[in-house]
């Protein structure tokens, strides 16, 4: 079984499910305008968006118009080069000592993340400390306590209701003392548009960049593959707080696709690094496009 | 198209190249249709629930006379409107009591959806009605969900019940006994978040609900949800037969349209919606204002969201109390005049909010230098006059003019509007809440 067949088998539920037609829409090997709406409700029913789905039917209407032999085959490697052509294939790397920042809206799977984080750098020999700096929500400390220990990585927390740099602080200190490779930073779920949490976030930013200059940052977004057009939004504004390197796209074992990360790399450059594919330590996977588009189309 | 940030621009720029002002035509409709399609799929309006939308809406505006006060494009966006409100739901729907005491509520939805949140929100509003109510822990699966519910049910002050990481369904039917015996009257149980494909967690709700005599099963739901909205509710809702719904995190900018989707494909009530993370951030569902939101036409409730994040919400919540409980000094009012520099011209945004220019505001603008001038006085004067402003006899009122440049007539002036603020926002806090 391949390293991406819980994604593709997480996605392949959704295929069945909804009663999916691409693959007979491309077996009909006619190219008309039905078949284009056709594969713009394909597009829409995985959160494409209205303008990159448009942009993305023409991208294939010009390959197939320049490619005169264009058959039901050769449709289909189009629309999945186009779609990979989008998503890139920037990989998610990392020089140590860093500090990964993961911030995004309530509910999410920051923390869960956070867990699933630590694991993998674990995994890969590495060591690492979680900073609690979510204590806003009630038991969120408890919660990572739980994902530390699976884990097995250390964790700096302080009470409920404190100042979330100042955990901050004293994780990053603990790591510049300790020789830690690696600080995960958890932090609060915030909507976007309360003005004070984001600035309680720049913040953050900043207890970092000062505490510890010599260490190479990371700031990601945890999107929710089941939220729609607003992850843009969210991106938007996360990324001009604490300008955000790329996303974690969490619950695709379900049966949404998350095909909003399209448009926010399409529109943002802003890419995906993880996915998430349920709520086990090991189920956070490092992004393969090629994977993915086999998932959505 | 960008230039037509709203649809009712959109619209009105097809119907202003047309001369046409008797009735509707079918082609006129179709071309408007286009653009509705596009909003409600912004909003995250499902597809196919879009489509059946559009269709209803276009047989019903054909021939339609165009009224006279309104352009044709209005008369569209009227009869659009006026549906999804329709398809929404018209009425607004409570929570039942059932007549075996005690009210059974189970919550159950997505992972991440807000259910624990909701819990103490619900138990906070049942309470305040006089309920007495008990919290039931029965997500054993994430780590610390059930050490979250207690903390919750402290911060309401209701009662708690958890077995720790048991059976389920074993806990349900503990904590209903336990609430029998304790003269609860409403047991709501918090579930685990989880997947509508996943059949056996799936199955563990219906064996709850079957062991405990659920009489109200509701339906946690995120109002960002896309277009997968459908799947969820329908899955759910065939499962379990779900007798009501409820939105979260709708004090986001979320446009909401998965809240239509859900509508559409199940048919049930939409009960609440979440507007925050206190316990006292919960709002009854009104069709109206939510079909404004996913129709991108909330003018009126931008501007009162801008007003929102430009006042420091905890603060304008410590305020209100204050208020109430009549502790509302001058350090507090120093910090309305910081929160009012901040949000730019006053007079527009309560012009704005439904109902608030009811309120007797006074015929004075917002001034700036006046503003200045009162943070100045206030600043002048010691930590106790701020605190208790009777003591300002005209010897510490003189000091203070004094202390800030300012003459003794100014000082007074401060104190009698402090004085008629107190009285304004006593009434404006009795009047509505603020739409979302
Ligand atoms: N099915 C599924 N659930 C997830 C995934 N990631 C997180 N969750 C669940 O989503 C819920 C919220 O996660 P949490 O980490 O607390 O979110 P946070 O509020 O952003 O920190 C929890 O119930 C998690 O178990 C995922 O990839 N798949
Ligand atoms: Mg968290």
């Amino acid at each position: 079984m391949g390293f991406f067949q819980k994604i593709i088998d997480g996605l392949k539920k959704t295929k069945e499910r909804i009663g999916f037609k691409l693959n007979e829409i491309f077996k009909r090997g006619i190219f008309d305008e039905d078949f284009y709406e056709e594969l713009e409700f394909i597009l829409l029913s995985a959160d494409v968006g209205e303008e990159t789905a448009e942009d993305i039917i023409d991208q294939l209407r010009e390959r197939m118009r320049q490619d005169r032999v264009a058959d039901a085959k050769r449709a289909n490697q189009y629309l999945r080069e186009v779609l990979c052509e989008i998503l890139g294939d920037e990989k998610f790397e990392i020089q140590t000592p860093c500090v990964i920042t993961v911030a995004g809206v309530n509910g999410v799977g920051k923390t869960t993340t956070i867990g699933k984080l630590a694991n993998i750098f674990v995994k890969q020999g590495k060591s690492v400390v979680i900073a609690a700096a979510d204590t806003f929500r009630a038991a969120a400390g408890e919660q990572l306590e739980v994902w530390a220990k699976r884990a097995g990585v250390r964790i700096i927390k302080h009470e409920e209701g404190s100042d979330p740099a100042a955990v901050v602080f004293d994780a990053v200190s603990s790591a510049k003392s300790k020789g830690t490779d690696i600080v995960l930073v958890d932090t609060a779920g915030r909507l976007h548009n309360k003005k004070n949490l984001m600035e309680e976030l720049k913040k953050i930013d900043r207890v970092i960049e000062r505490e510890h200059p010599t260490a190479t940052r990371k700031n990601l977004i945890v999107l929710d593959a089941t939220t729609g057009q607003n992850a843009i939004a969210q991106v938007e504004v996360f990324d001009e707080a604490i300008d955000i390197d790329g996303i974690v796209l969490t619950k695709l074992d379900g049966t949404a696709k998350g095909g909003v990360v399209l448009a926010i790399k399409h529109d943002m450059d802003i890419p995906v690094y993880f996915v998430g594919v349920g709520e086990g330590i090991d189920d956070l996977l490092y992004f393969d496009p090629q994977s993915y588009v086999e998932g959505i189309i | 198209m960008a230039a037509f940030s709203n649809l009712t621009d959109r619209i009105n720029h097809i119907f202003s190249k047309l001369k046409n002002r008797g009735a509707l035509s079918e082609l006129e409709i179709k071309q408007a249709m286009r653009e509705v399609r596009v909003a409600l799929l912004e909003a995250d309006v499902n597809y196919t629930v879009a489509k059946d939308f559009i269709n209803k809406v276009t047989e019903l505006a054909v021939g339609e006379k165009i009224l006279k006060s309104l352009t044709p494009g209005q008369q569209v966006i009227k009869i659009v409107n006026e549906q999804l409100i329709e398809l929404l739901g018209s009425t607004q729907s409570k929570l039942g009591v059932s007549p075996k005491l005690p009210t059974i509520i189970m919550m159950c939805g997505l992972q991440g959806a807000g259910k624990t949140t909701m819990c103490g929100k619900l138990a906070y509003h049942l309470q305040k009605q006089g309920k007495k109510v008990l919290l039931v822990a029965d997500d054993v699966y994430r780590p610390a969900a059930i050490k979250q519910l207690e903390v919750v049910a402290n911060k309401v002050k209701c009662g708690f019940f958890g077995m720790g990481q048991g059976n389920p369904v074993k806990i349900a039917k503990s904590g209903v006994e336990h609430a029998t015996k304790n003269g609860y009257d409403t047991v709501i149980i918090d579930t685990a978040g989880r997947l509508h494909i996943n059949e056996e967690l799936m199955a563990e709700l219906k064996s709850i609900k079957k062991a405990v005599d659920v009489f109200e099963t509701l339906l946690v739901v995120d109002s960002m949800l896309g277009q997968d909205a459908v799947n969820v509710a329908k899955t759910f809702d065939e499962a379990l037969d779900i007798t009501g719904v409820i939105m979260t995190k709708l004090d986001g900018d979320t446009r909401g349209g998965s809240t239509l989707s859900i509508k559409a494909v199940t048919g049930k009530p939409i009960k609440f919606c979440g507007t925050g993370e206190k316990p006292e951030d919960l709002e009854i569902f009104y069709p109206d204002r939510m079909a404004s939101r996913i129709l991108g036409m909330g003018d009126v409730l931008t501007l009162i969201e801008k007003a929102q994040t430009a006042i420091d919400e905890e603060e304008a919540l410590k305020m209100a109390k204050k208020l109430q409980n009549s502790t509302f000094d001058l350090e507090d009012y120093l910090k309305q005049f910081e929160q009012i520099s901040k949000m730019g011209d006053l007079n527009d945004i309560v012009g704005m909010i439904p109902g608030a220019s009811r309120l007797k505001l006074g015929d004075k603008k917002v001034d700036e230098k006046q503003i200045a001038r009162n943070k100045a006085i206030i600043q002048s004067m010691t930590p106790e006059e701020r605190k208790n402003p009777k003591i300002l006899n005209y010897s510490r009122r003189k000091r203070i003019a004094a202390g800030c440049g300012l003459q003794v007539q100014d000082v007074n002036r401060l104190i009698k509007q402090y004085e008629q603020t107190c009285d304004m926002m006593k009434k404006m806090s009795k009047s509505k809440r603020l739409p979302f």
